[in-house]
This record gives C-alpha cells, structure tokens and sequence, in this order.
C-alpha cells in the first residue's frame, strides 16, 4: 500500500443472503483514499455506496450478510497498515470512532438521547485516549467550539432533543473527530438537513479537513455536493464501480453513460421551464442485486449499449489522466 | 406559459391564509402558546398555470398546500376556488368542490393503502363522485394507468409491487380521475433516486400542459422547482418572502433569504459560480417568531427598522414581482445563475 494512502479497499465483496439466492450489494470493489483528501462514492439506492461505507466500518449486520471477499487495508495513527476485513471485533472496537471516525446521515437516530451531548462527545475520549471525565469534558467543550456550536458551555449539557438538526449533526462532527481519525466516513451526512444548513456544514467540513489533515470517505448521492467536497469521485452503479476520477473531469465530462445520465438528469438552477423541453431521464430502473444481467450491468438501460455489451462485461479502463470509466463505448459519450 | 389577461378571474385566490395550531403542555395539556405555521399568506394562481412554493422544513408550505385543500381546518383568512369562498363550505358542497382539486402526496411508500389493488386506489375516487358505471371506471383506470406511463395490467395488483417512480405514476393517476382543474403536489420527486425523479417531473410537466392543470408545485430543490413553474413564492417560517415570474426570482432574487437559498443549493457543474452566502444559525422558534420580518436574525443586511411590522408588507417591486424586504440594495452584489 503506499505511504499516501489511508485507505485501499481492494476487491471487496460483501454479499448478503437473500431468498432466493444470494444478494452481492457489493460486488468487487477497488479503491483508495489517500491523506488529506475527499474521496466522495456516488450513486443511487442499490448501487452499493452505504453497503460499501458499512463494510469498511465492519458494521454489516452478519447473518445476513458478509464480507465475503476482498481487503481493506487502513493505514492507523501508528502508521501501521491492517486489514480491516480480517481484524478481530475487539481490535475493531479500538479502530471504530478512534481512528475512524463515523457520521450518518440522521443524526437524532445516532446520538443517544439519555446522555448529554458533553458525556457522549467526553465517552470516546475517556474510552479511546484514557481521558479523565474532567479532561474529557474540556475536550469536548473545545471541540463543540471547534464546530462552531453558539454557547458551548450550555449546550455541553443539553440533550440531543433540545437541539435542532444542523446543530445535532455538529455534535456528530464533533464526536467523530474527538479523537483526531486518520479517517473519516460520511454516509449521506447532509441528506436530512435542509439547504441553507447544508451549506453550513459542507462548510465546516471543508474547513475540518483542512485544519486537521483527515481524509474523508464521503458517501452521497447527490452530484451538487459532490462538486462542493470531493477531490476524486466514485460512481457506483448495482454493486460495481462504473467510473472513477478526479472531480473536475468526471463531473465536467463523465465518460461512462450512467454518470453521463445522473448529471443530464437534474436540472440545474439556470435551465428554465421550456429550455430543451423535457428533461433527460434514464429509462428502467436498477435491476435487483440478485439477479443482476450478465455482461454490463447499465446496458438493459444505455441508449449506447451494443450486442458486444450484452455478451461480457467491459473493464475499467482508462480515459484520461486519474480517470477511468467501465464502458466500451466511453469515446462515444459526449 | 400562460399569458393573463386583466379580466381572467384567477382559478384560485388565496387571501391572508392563516393556520393556528395549539402548543399544548403540562399536566392536562392545556394550550400554552399558538404556533403559526401559515402567516396571512396571499396569492392566486391561473388555471393551467404552475405556481412553485418553496421553503425549508418549518417554513409552512405543506400547511399551506393542505390547509389549502381544507385537508386541514385554516384558522383564518379566504380562499376562492372558481368564484366560490370555500372556507366554511358544508361538507356536501365541499366534496363538489373537492372533485376539482386533487393532491400528489410526497412518499408514494406511505400515501398507497397496502390492503387495496391499485384499481381500488385509482377508482375510489370515482366511486365517491358517483362516476361511471363499473365498466366505464375500469376503462377510465386503464386509460389512467396508459397515460401515467404504466400498463393497464397493473390494476389487479398491489402497491408493494411497484417501484417508488412507479407508485407514485400511481399515486398521479389517483389524483386524475376525477378530472381535477387544479392539483397541489406536495414534494411530488422528492423520496425518488434521481433517475427516477427526471421521469416523474417529465411526466408530471407532460401531463400538466395536455390538461391544462393548475398546479401548486410544493418542493425544496430550487432547481426543480424553476423547471416546472411559471411563477415561484418562497415562504420562510410561516410568511411569504417573495414571489415572482420564475425567470426574475431567479436572475433576479430580491429577498436576502431567497439569496441564501440560491447561494446554498449545491450545483454539480465545477464552474459554477461559487459565491457562497452562509447564514449563521438555526430557523427560530416558530412559537415566537422574530417581530418585524421574521428573516433578520439570520438577516446579513438587516437594519433596525425591519424589527418594525412595516417590514412584513409585501411590496412589488417589477411586474408579477413581490417582496417582503425593506431594503432596495441588497441585489445588486449578488451573482445570480441566469
């Protein structure tokens, strides 16, 4: 693995049983995060993108699922790199909002509502860094400063239901990087929140990251802010990474037709009702992850698709530099 | 686009709407504070027009939309559908009246009855209006069920076996029946995957223009809403801020908030003009609103003078152009994506 990186996943699968069959959420998937960097996974329900995020946190419910292949590789604050896939669920609780830390998209669901925001922001550090509660506490109240909470020293002992839903999911920031992650993984964390909040906490994000040097798993589905966060981009389509790249090029010409699609699909907030008429819209929806079509999995909905996509499917191959796309037909994606 | 004469009498006319709910507490919950969740809203819409209203959670516009339909009970204030006050209307001439205005629900998963085949979900309506014989409705259910997109097949079937984008073609099918003049569609795409989302505003536009359907199109993506609407209101803790021809809301913003939400709404094009105006803090308690205009606390161009009530009056400002803001000079620096 090499020294930049912070997280290599390479090949992962993690399936889950279905009935019948087997259902492959995530279907071999590659890729790395390095230092100081954003990598955001796209895609819709079903592609995969939070299956994968779980998998690198070791949170899949087993049964039914399992990672049934693959590694993730992190490299720790030691500088050590470990295999996540195979670490024992005792390392784990010590890798697990330590050195990664872990934000999801709702945050009055994943904050405990008996403690106080202060004990449960003070609970990593006492747990992880063997924190006093007193030492503890003064962490947190300077990390809710550091998220930009009004009154910190009031909130410090509020509950998590006395505080709105941009102020929850600071505390959220403010718990996952406690304990100063290597890693950080967002899983759709602006999705609930509204726009005007939204930009607020992209922006804190943004600002974190610089400060602290974290890299960021950032998981969305939504492209806008994906523009606003990411460095590089996965997009994920039924289990497989379709295309991968920087964020200017993928965003600026995608070269797989699904990406191509995602960005013809949402109006942006210049195009007027009547300008070209009708919106571009992907026909078909995602096909069931347990039955999936062999060869390419997006060609029963690609308007490029060919016999030869039907029969095997394409590799991800290069397109440009740090970009590659998994179509046979990428030079005909204007 | 729907050019307005003078004399058209609007489809609907919404006149300082108002809609109370109680804050109950304490040991017999009694009542101990009002919350007003729609504030001396006014607006009209023409037939066959789009009118967009957008606002964050908390701002009233689902209030709004139902208190419109009387799903809920408006505290005060009027509404003219047709010519016809319908505040206070008994229930049978309601129901008259009910046969012309339909809603698209927003979560297609929890707004179809499990137990029902989708042509008890489509027909009820019909039934409820006395319309048809049986044979008639399940032709019309099929005709419904073509034009939104989906096979006529689909009737014997039940809603869990349908996609989100397909149950609410459904749920749009539903709301058609009985011929409505008018239609709230309240966050009609916004549960469904993006794909998918394209597809449903597609049709919806699609269907729209061919009826010549008066929508109140009811959303929080900016975006989509300036797709779809001729003209735009955005309301902000329960009051109207601004509304407008799409085009000028949107090349030409007025209001500070409706800057803001301009401003915060992501866009995926890299190029884009990135000229961010955050506003500190949180929506305040909608129990106790800010006096004046509700907006300054997070105002960045608020005075002293917009604590005054003054600074809630709606004043246009270009044609078909309103807003709620004191101040003439906040515009001008603003980057607007014509």
């Amino acid at each position: 693995m090499d020294a930049d990186l912070t997280l290599d996943i390479r090949n992962l699968q993690t399936h889950f049983t279905a009935d019948p069959g087997v259902s492959k959420a995530v279907d071999g998937v590659s890729f790395a995060v390095r230092r100081n960097e954003t990598l955001a996974v796209v895609g819709e329900s079903g592609s995969g993108k939070s299956v994968t995020s779980l998998s690198a946190m070791r949170l899949i419910p087993t049964p039914p699922g399992i990672i049934a292949g693959g590694e993730i590789l992190f490299r720790g604050r030691d500088g050590q790199v470990r295999d996540l896939a195979r670490l024992s669920e005792r390392a784990m609780r010590s890798v697990r909002g330590n050195e990664i830390g872990m934000i999801f998209q709702e945050p009055m669901t994943s904050l405990n509502p008996v403690y106080t925001v202060g004990d449960q922001i003070g609970e990593a550090l006492r747990y992880h860094q063997g924190l006093d509660r007193r030492a503890a506490r003064a962490e947190a109240l300077a990390m809710l400063k550091k998220v930009g909470i009004p009154a910190a020293e009031r909130r410090l002992d509020e509950y998590p239901h006395q505080m709105s839903g941009g102020m929850r999911q600071r505390v959220m920031i403010a718990m996952a990087l406690a304990c100063r992650p290597t890693l950080l993984i967002a899983d759709e964390p602006t999705t609930a929140l509204d726009v005007t909040i939204q930009a607020q906490i992209l922006d804190l994000m943004r600002r974190l990251q610089e400060e602290t040097g974290t890299s960021i798993l950032f998981i969305t589905h939504n492209l806008g802010v994906v523009a606003e966060v990411a460095h590089r981009v996965v997009v994920m389509y039924a289990g497989r990474i379709v295309e991968e790249g920087d964020v200017r090029s993928l965003l600026k010409s995608p070269k797989h037709p699904y990406t191509r699609g995602l960005l013809a699909c949402m109006p942006h907030l210049g195009q007027r009702r009547g300008d070209g008429g009708r919106l571009y819209a992907i026909p078909g929806s995602v096909p069931s992850p347990v039955n999936r079509p062999a060869g390419c999995t997006f060609a029963p909905r690609c308007a490029l698709a060919e016999p030869a996509c039907l029969a095997a499917e394409p590799v991800l191959e290069p397109v440009g530099p740090d970009h590659s796309a998994r179509c046979r037909r990428w030079r005909d994606v204007q | 686009m729907s050019a307005v004469t003078a004399t058209e009498q609007p489809l609907l006319s919404v006149r300082n709407l108002e809609k109370r709910f109680p804050v109950r507490g304490g040991l017999l919950q009694r009542p101990v504070g009002w919350v007003k969740a729609v504030d001396d809203l006014s607006f009209d819409l023409n037939r066959g027009e789009v009118l967009g209203l957008v606002g964050e959670s908390g701002s009233g516009k689902t209030t709004a939309g139902r208190s419109i339909l009387r799903l809920i009970e408006p505290t005060g204030g009027s509404i003219r559908f047709n010519g016809q006050e319908i505040i206070g209307l008994p229930t049978a001439e309601m129901r008259a009246q009910r046969r012309r205005m339909q809603i698209v629900f927003q979560d297609p998963y929890a707004s179809l009855d499990p137990r029902q085949r989708v042509r008890d979900v489509i027909g009820e309506a019909l039934v409820i209006h006395n319309i048809g014989t049986r044979a008639d409705r399940r032709d019309r259910i099929a005709a419904l069920l073509e034009k939104v997109g989906l096979t006529a097949d689909a009737m014997d079937r039940f809603p869990h076996e349908f996609s989100g984008g397909q149950r609410q073609r459904i749920g749009i099918a539903r709301a058609l029946a009985v011929e409505p003049d008018f239609i709230v569609a309240d966050e009609p795409v916004s549960a469904l995957d993006v794909s998918v989302q394209a597809q449903v505003v597609n049709l919806l536009g699609d269907l729209q223009r061919e009826l010549g359907l008066a929508v109140l199109f009811i959303a929080h993506d900016l975006a989509v809403v300036r797709y779809i609407s001729d003209r735009v209101a955005v309301m902000y803790l329960g009051r109207l801020m601004e509304i407008a021809p799409s085009d000028s809301l949107y090349e030409r913003p007025r209001h500070p908030y409706t800057m803001a939400l301009l401003s915060a709404a992501p866009d995926p094009d890299p190029d884009a003009p990135k000229t961010r105006m955050l506003l500190d803090g949180d929506v305040p308690s909608p129990m106790n609103p800010p006096s004046g205009c509700v907006f300054r606390t997070r105002c960045p161009f608020a005075l002293p003078a917009c604590a005054e009530p003054e600074a809630r009056t709606l004043r246009e400002v270009a044609p078909g152009h309103s807003v709620a803001c004191i101040r003439d000079d906040v515009g001008a620096g603003m980057a607007t994506r014509a």
